[in-house]
């Protein structure tokens, strides 16, 4: 599904991102875990064309992303609050996603029905903009939304990150869920390493822009990436 | 403990990022400081003699006449832009320093803020010619330093009804139509207003009085911020209930309504953007200094045409430019998001379009001042959705700008949003059409002078998509650019 070719980005004399190859198939569940300043954020920012790289390219699903902007259509995305509008109430911008997805508001409301536990009564009918709600609600209206329009890429910075033990719990559900069930792409990093390694059938570990581990999730996984990080 | 809160001022305004600017930039700003602090000063050592020549009367008593409305003006002025000293107290709450220290600091930081000192680059001139042309010391000291006294009143009011948007809506409405029905000479309420003033000046010692409101005025504020100065308090962000708008009307259009209606939505929602749409209201009425002669200089047949541009353009000006800027807070979503530039771009383009028609329907009360004028609107009308609508969005792509909705900061103007290449993009907005006017004018006639700038507009309509594809492709060049300066509040 994404093929990352030679990639590299680089600040001044600074190489913050350098990956030689790396191939995600559809349909799997991509863990990405590393230290702060690894270089999660900035593969995540190149897979959807937010900065530019410094050489090679991102391949998602036979489109090159900073080519042509084909690819988003089918990729979705939430890494952090840059990704809301604040002066909307949840359910408009749901319906603005939706509605740029070519999905009505029956089928938005159908979609979010799915995610009442998940809400747990604190977005929707709220009467509160988006730029009001607390950072965890924030947060999981993000996330949501990157599920609107049936996405085939689905991309999560930290989604686990300022969450409530009961949505941590639920949200790692539902991402098995859309991997296994739906064969949609997700990516998704993180710092909680229990929390990757009950996720994603694969990790790759990120340290300062390079790819050190790439592992297939087994029993033993988090006894390795603990040794790893336990350095 | 003061040393620290100065040296604390001291870095947040030398390190604030937009303080690191072009030194050409800065020294430009220096001169606009200097140009206002001389019309300031100009007009209090002026004002004298224009009121004296003009016979109206003792120039001091006619001062005293309006000073009503000058202390009205300045209280809306400072309710729509003075910043409240809230801002960086957040972060003093937990150190060991006693709250009344720290509330003392941020009110007296107001106290130097321009917004008062501007005024004594006014008063301070006048006082000296009253006391050069003989009138008494004491009495013109005892007038200066009530007035002074006025003007902090204000500057603590201010303050204390900060985001009461309701006492200052009726307080703006209350001067609006006494301003009014002075105009119309129904009611004058200087009458009532200026033995007040005059008495400061007639009996010194009364200036004692405006200094102990002021000094209750202080406390009120004081004690105000001190019972407040808590995370759900005072220092809390204000929440407006929402209410989610369907604007279904809007769906016909397709991708554009969904554009439209969030645009609808984000300048209902947010202040800033509320405010460059009134400003762009007002604009509406800047063609009356042209067309009611009241300026000389504006009397040449060109700025007839300069009228037209603004009068027509107040929208496009104030909200146009700073395309894409409104989005910048969620930017990273727009560009991963579904979209293509030239969708996002038309939304943008009509909503320009529908303002700079409802604005020139608006401006038809200038035939009143004959056809020509209401022509010189209708054709800078045209020349605005033709050509200026274009260029307010090619300009847009060098504005990296982050606007920061919620706020009216810099509302009037940024230096970062100057730059060369805006700069450049002005003089085709208002120079061109000048130019081109001034060739009809010329050659041929006034009339055939407006038909030039028409045409120019039409031509240019009729190019759309040519030059659509053209400001996409910029747009799509400086997209990692913009990106990153979003990314730097």
């Amino acid at each position: 599904m994404i093929t990352v070719h030679n990639l590299t980005k680089t600040y001044g004399e600074q190489t913050v991102l350098n990956i030689d190859q790396l191939e995600i198939p559809k349909g799997q569940s991509f863990g990405l875990v590393g230290n702060n300043g690894a270089g999660k954020t900035t593969l995540f920012s190149l897979l959807l064309d937010l900065i530019q790289p410094s050489s090679g390219h991102v391949i998602n699903k036979d489109v090159q992303v900073d080519q042509s902007e084909a690819w988003k259509p089918f990729t979705s995305a939430f890494i952090d609050e840059t990704f809301l509008i604040g002066y909307l109430t949840p359910e408009e911008y749901f319906y603005f996603i939706g509605e740029l997805r070519g999905r009505n508001k029956a089928d938005v409301d159908a979609l979010l029905s799915n995610f009442d536990d998940f809400f747990h009564d604190e977005i929707l009918g709220q009467k509160k903009y988006l730029r009001d709600l607390s950072k965890g609600n924030q947060k999981k209206v993000g996330i949501v939304a990157s599920f609107i329009g049936n996405p085939e890429v689905v991309i999560l910075d930290e989604p686990f990150a300022n969450l409530d033990p009961t949505t941590q719990i639920r949200l790692k559900g539902i991402i098995k869920d859309l991997a296994a069930k739906e064969g949609v792409t997700v990516l998704v990093s993180s710092h909680d390493l229990i929390h990757v390694t009950e996720v994603c059938e694969r990790i790759v570990v990120l340290n300062k822009g390079e790819i050190v581990k790439d592992l297939h999730t087994s029993a033993e996984t988090m006894k390795e990436l603990e040794a790893f990080f336990a350095g | 403990m003061l040393k620290h809160f100065i040296g604390l001022q001291w870095k947040s305004f030398f390190r604030s990022a937009s303080f690191k600017t072009e030194i050409w930039f800065k020294i430009l700003m220096a001169l606009g400081a200097l140009w206002f602090i001389l019309v300031f000063s100009s007009m209090g050592l002026g004002a004298y003699v224009l009121i004296e020549k003009s016979g109206l009367g003792d120039p001091l008593r006619v001062v005293n006449r309006f000073m009503i409305y000058y202390l009205a003006f300045d209280l809306v002025f400072r309710y729509m832009l003075q910043k409240m000293p809230v801002t960086n107290i957040k972060p003093l709450l937990y150190l060991p320093m006693s709250k009344t220290k720290v509330v003392n600091f941020s009110l007296g930081k107001t106290v130097i803020s321009f917004f008062n000192l501007a005024h004594a680059f006014f008063f301070i001139p006048f006082s000296i010619v009253l006391l050069v042309e003989g009138y008494p010391p004491v009495q013109v000291i005892g007038w200066h330093l009530a007035l002074m006294a006025l003007f902090y009143c204000n500057n603590f009011l201010n303050v204390m009804v900060n985001n009461q948007n309701s006492i200052f809506y009726l307080l703006a409405a209350l001067f609006i139509v006494a301003g009014a029905s002075q105009y119309y000479q129904w009611f004058d309420i200087t009458i009532y207003t200026q033995p007040i003033f005059d008495f400061f000046y007639d009996m010194p010692w009364t200036a004692v009085i405006p200094w102990i409101i002021l000094a209750g005025m202080y406390y009120g504020a004081f004690s105000y911020f001190k019972k407040h100065m808590y995370l759900d308090g005072g220092l809390a962000k204000k929440q407006t209930e929402a209410k989610t708008e369907n604007l279904e009307w809007l769906d016909r259009f397709g991708n554009l309504g969904t554009f439209l209606k969030n645009d609808i939505k984000l300048i209902k929602r947010n202040k800033r953007s509320r405010t460059a749409v009134i400003m762009g209201f007002f604009f509406i009425f800047y063609g009356l200094l042209f067309f009611t002669s009241a300026i000389e200089v504006y009397d040449g047949p060109f700025w007839k045409i300069f009228a037209g541009i603004f009068v027509t353009g107040g929208f496009l000006f104030s909200f146009g430019q700073y395309v894409p800027s409104w989005d910048s807070s969620y930017y990273p979503l727009m560009m991963s998001q579904n979209i293509k530039y030239r969708e996002y771009l038309s939304s943008k383009w009509y909503l320009v379009i529908i303002a700079t028609i409802i604005s020139t329907i608006l401006a038809t009360f200038y035939l009143y001042f004959g056809w020509e004028a209401y022509a010189a609107v209708l054709v800078g009308g045209i020349y605005n959705i033709g050509i200026n609508s274009y260029l307010v969005l090619w300009g847009g792509a060098y504005v990296k700008t982050p606007i920061e909705l919620t706020s009216n900061k810099k509302a009037f103007g940024d230096k970062q949003a100057f730059n060369a290449k805006t700069l450049l993009l002005t003089l085709p907005k208002l120079v061109l059409p000048i130019i081109i006017y001034a060739i009809g004018h010329f050659l041929i006639s006034p009339t055939a002078g407006y038909i030039f700038v028409a045409v120019f507009g039409l031509l240019g309509f009729a190019f759309k998509e040519k030059v659509f594809t053209m400001i996409e492709g910029i747009y799509k060049k400086e997209k990692y650019k913009t990106l990153q300066a979003y990314k730097q509040k």
